[in-house]
């Protein structure tokens, strides 16, 4: 259950790029989950929120893409996907695959934000 | 204003990896082999440390241990009775070790004067399996008693590691254990990995993971920089 950690992470590196950027709050957040990553999304969104308390994330919506197991076959000479429950050997010929091409993702994609209004001189003469 | 999208790409591990980087850096230039001991709890890290300790001082070699629980220092003490420097890192309830926690652990330990530093992560077949300890070798450890196809329901921890251990094998007929049906499922998950069977209480294997390490520490050295 590290999923609370990796979602403090998330939030801290969203939340200081969202900061930089002007924005007011984030809308979205865009992460990449391999399937074999070690993550499991509901324990991910079970603690998003708490580690997104009074940040810019707060109120975001946290889309989930989820990356399949790829692996690189070199007697085939080609990449192919596997399903569950991921043994990796070459779907096709079954030979060893020592190559593991995508499914440990752990990354984020974009965030939409919104930015702040420009401050308004309060001063001025409308 | 509407909405703008920032694309980030950014691994959620980059502080962590980050950090580990940094480690590798001065592990290498240090001339010194990191291995990380993952496991689930009670497969026999702890007992494996103590032989494997004793022996390569036996044999002059400069080894040293830092060792991950939630509580207790227990396990340090236990290791500190080969005579090699052994720290304990108390994670509190963290269920992993991370960069930082080992890179504050090692203050005041002079790396050049050390050939070995091994970490023994918390027992856990999960949450170690993401965190780089800027180690240079990953063992996993599977117990003879815990079942052979424990590598096919924890895949992304066996994965990640470049040996993998078969540990208490003094008690493998005790429980019937199929050697090879663990091989084979270990074999699944980590085609890339060696396997060697071990017993730190009859001493099974204990020469060849020896072997294993000081090879592994020699071609550690010549990627080294200069």
């Amino acid at each position: 259950m590290h999923e609370l950690s990796i979602a403090c992470n998330l939030v801290e590196t969203a939340d200081a790029a969202a900061r930089t950027a002007g924005a007011s709050r984030v809308r979205v957040v865009r992460l990449q989950i391999g399937a074999i990553a070690g993550i499991v999304e509901e324990a991910l969104r079970f603690s998003f929120p708490i580690a997104a308390a009074n940040t810019l994330l707060a109120q975001a919506e946290l889309v989930v893409v989820p990356v399949p197991v790829q692996i690189y076959c070199a007697a085939c000479d080609q990449p192919h996907t596997l399903e569950p429950p991921y043994v990796l050997r070459c779907p096709r010929c079954q030979s060893p695959a020592n190559r593991l091409l995508h499914g440990r993702e752990l990354q984020i994609e974009s965030i939409e934000i919104e930015e702040s209004p420009e401050v308004e001189d309060a001063t001025a003469y409308p | 204003m509407p909405p703008r999208i920032l694309e980030l790409r950014q691994s959620l591990l980059e502080k962590n990896d980050q950090l580990a980087r940094a480690l590798r850096s001065r592990f290498l230039a240090a001339g010194l082999l990191a291995v990380n001991l993952v496991s689930s709890p009670g497969a026999g890290k702890t007992a494996l440390l103590e032989v494997t300790l004793t022996r390569m001082r036996s044999q002059g070699w400069r080894v040293a241990a830092l060792v991950g629980d939630l509580a207790t220092t227990h396990d340090a003490q236990r290791l500190q009775r080969s005579g090699a420097p052994v720290r304990q890192i108390e994670t509190g309830t963290l269920c992993h070790l991370e960069a930082d926690l080992v890179a504050r652990r090692l203050e005041g330990w002079t790396l050049d004067e050390l050939d070995f530093l091994f970490v023994e992560n918390v027992g856990n077949l999960v949450c170690p399996a993401d965190y780089d300890l800027g180690e240079s070798a990953r063992v996993v450890l599977l117990a003879a008693t815990e079942g052979e196809d424990k590598p096919r329901k924890y895949p992304p921890l066996f994965h990640s590691a470049d040996l993998a251990l078969i540990t208490k094998m003094d008690l493998a007929a005790a429980v019937a254990f199929d050697s090879a049906a663990a091989v084979a499922s270990l074999q699944a998950v980590a085609p890339h990995a060696a396997i060697l069977e071990t017993s730190a209480r009859s001493g099974l294997g204990i020469d060849s993971w020896i072997d294993w390490l000081v090879d592994r520490r020699r071609q550690h050295e010549k990627t080294a920089p200069a």
